[in-house]
């Protein structure tokens, strides 16, 4: 900790992350930072004891993630990583072409407008309304697949804004095994399966991702009792 | 024409409006298309396919949908007259409040259009709480872009369909008293030029008034 304080009494900039460590919107911003080599100090918050410090900056939503930046509070993922690549030009997460930048924001509008409700959907249900929402799952899955269609990332070579908002793939696929959900497989979306390895094996990614064993055991307990018998 | 332009939209929708303002704001000439919703046409479909809704921009035969991503599209592709502030912290908070506009004002405006005069209360109050947010955050300024109409003016387009909805169903939310701010705003967008070329809340008016009419609450 004291490494840290020194850092941001000395540098030009101070940096904070007010965070919680399952919260895929969260680790978005963990993704953006350490993608740019930005330093900054992460704060985690006890959902059920929120702390002064994120009333003040987010008082509007009083929700996790917000950046601090000298001082000044940014809300909402999406807004926040854009913030986070217009301030730190070097290695951008969304591309320079205003055509493929709204391509960018379109899918991941996608993503937290339709996967992300269906994702927590999917998890609260059970029995017949379970089933009818993982197929409304797989059927965005597929639109995703074509989307994605030969690329290595929806970002193209490397992985960009569009990826670091489809984490909820990741916690979909945590979920589906938590809670005993068949979801996303291999043979039914081998292109989006390919994506998923690429992410998952990246150096920056891999790093932020919430660790799996404590992940299961957190789905479980949060959403298990609704689990249907296989 | 070096480009070619074009909105597929429907009159009254605050989504659709928003599109014609900002291609106004910056003079650009576009081909517009009025779809009935009811009966979607094959282009749309084919522009929009994800969700097969308006408004949907086609520039140079390539298409934008979602009116937020739309209107950055615009700014980022016009680059005079700026809807959107050149400071990424201001752009920071003009994105914030946009996204509140739609996943909170809308949500809740929608509602009490469609509850058909019964059970307000609720949702009356969860509405003034967000004006009194958003008056608060209009502060002093003229405009929420400040001097002049910006990108979350353009986005808060929807305040209109709310008053369109109060006057309807005779309910108080909006009001002077409690708005001042807001309602001084309002009757600014009114008289801004290009505004009143987009937004008609006469015609909006007796749309709604058949629709909802019905439906009018007895005060």
């Amino acid at each position: 900790m004291a490494a840290i304080s020194l850092q941001t009494e000395t540098m030009a900039e101070e940096v904070k992350l007010f965070g919680t460590w399952a919260s895929v919107f969260s680790r978005r911003i963990e993704v953006a930072l350490k993608l740019k080599g930005v330093q900054f100090e992460y704060i985690e918050e006890n959902l059920s004891n929120k702390s002064p410090a994120l009333l003040k900056y987010n008082p509007l939503h009083k929700k996790i993630p917000v950046l601090v930046h000298n001082g000044k509070p940014v809300a909402e993922s999406l807004v926040i990583l854009e913030y986070i690549d217009e301030t730190w030009k070097h290695n951008p997460i969304l591309p320079t072409d205003p055509y493929e930048k709204a391509m960018a924001r379109f899918w991941a509008k996608y993503m937290d407008d339709k996967l992300l409700p269906a994702a927590i959907k999917v998890a609260m249900s059970k029995g017949e309304e379970q089933k009818g929402v993982i197929e409304e799952i797989q059927k965005q899955l597929k639109t995703l697949e074509s989307e994605l269609k030969e690329k290595k990332f929806f970002g193209g070579e490397s992985l960009g804004f569009v990826d670091i908002a489809a984490n909820t793939i990741v916690w979909l696929v945590v979920a589906q095994e938590a809670l005993g959900m068949e979801i996303l497989t291999e043979e039914k979306f081998p292109v989006l399966h390919g994506w998923y390895q690429r992410l998952v094996d990246d150096a920056v990614f891999k790093e932020c991702m919430p660790p799996r064993e404590q992940h299961l055991s957190f789905v479980k307990v949060r959403f298990g009792s609704s689990t249907p018998s296989k | 024409m070096a480009e070619e332009v074009k909105l597929f939209g429907m009159w009254a929708s605050p989504f659709s409006r928003r599109i014609e303002v900002a291609l106004k704001l910056k003079g650009i000439q576009y081909e517009y298309i009025e779809e009935d919703l009811s009966n979607k046409s094959p282009s749309l479909l084919k522009y929009n396919p994800v969700h097969k809704k308006i408004p949907v921009l086609l520039h140079k035969g390539k298409p934008v949908a979602e009116s937020l991503v739309i209107l950055e599209y615009i700014d980022e592709t016009w680059k005079h007259n700026p809807i959107l502030p050149a400071d990424p912290y201001e752009r920071a908070m003009a994105r914030f409040w946009a996204k509140f506009l739609d996943e909170k004002l809308w949500p809740a405006a929608k509602k009490v259009a469609l509850s058909k005069g019964e059970e307000h209360n609720g949702l009356i109050e969860e509405i003034q709480e967000h004006l009194k947010t958003l008056e608060s955050e209009l502060k002093e300024k003229k405009f929420f872009g400040g001097e002049s109409l910006g990108f979350v003016d353009i986005a808060a387009d929807i305040i209109f369909w709310l008053l369109v909805v109060q006057e309807t169903l005779g309910l108080d939310i909006l009001t002077e008293d409690k708005f001042p701010g807001l309602h001084e705003w309002y009757h600014r967008l009114l008289d801004d030029a290009v505004f009143k070329e987009c937004v008609s809340m006469e015609r909006l008016l007796a749309s709604f008034k058949v629709r909802f009419g019905a439906l009018t609450a007895s005060k």
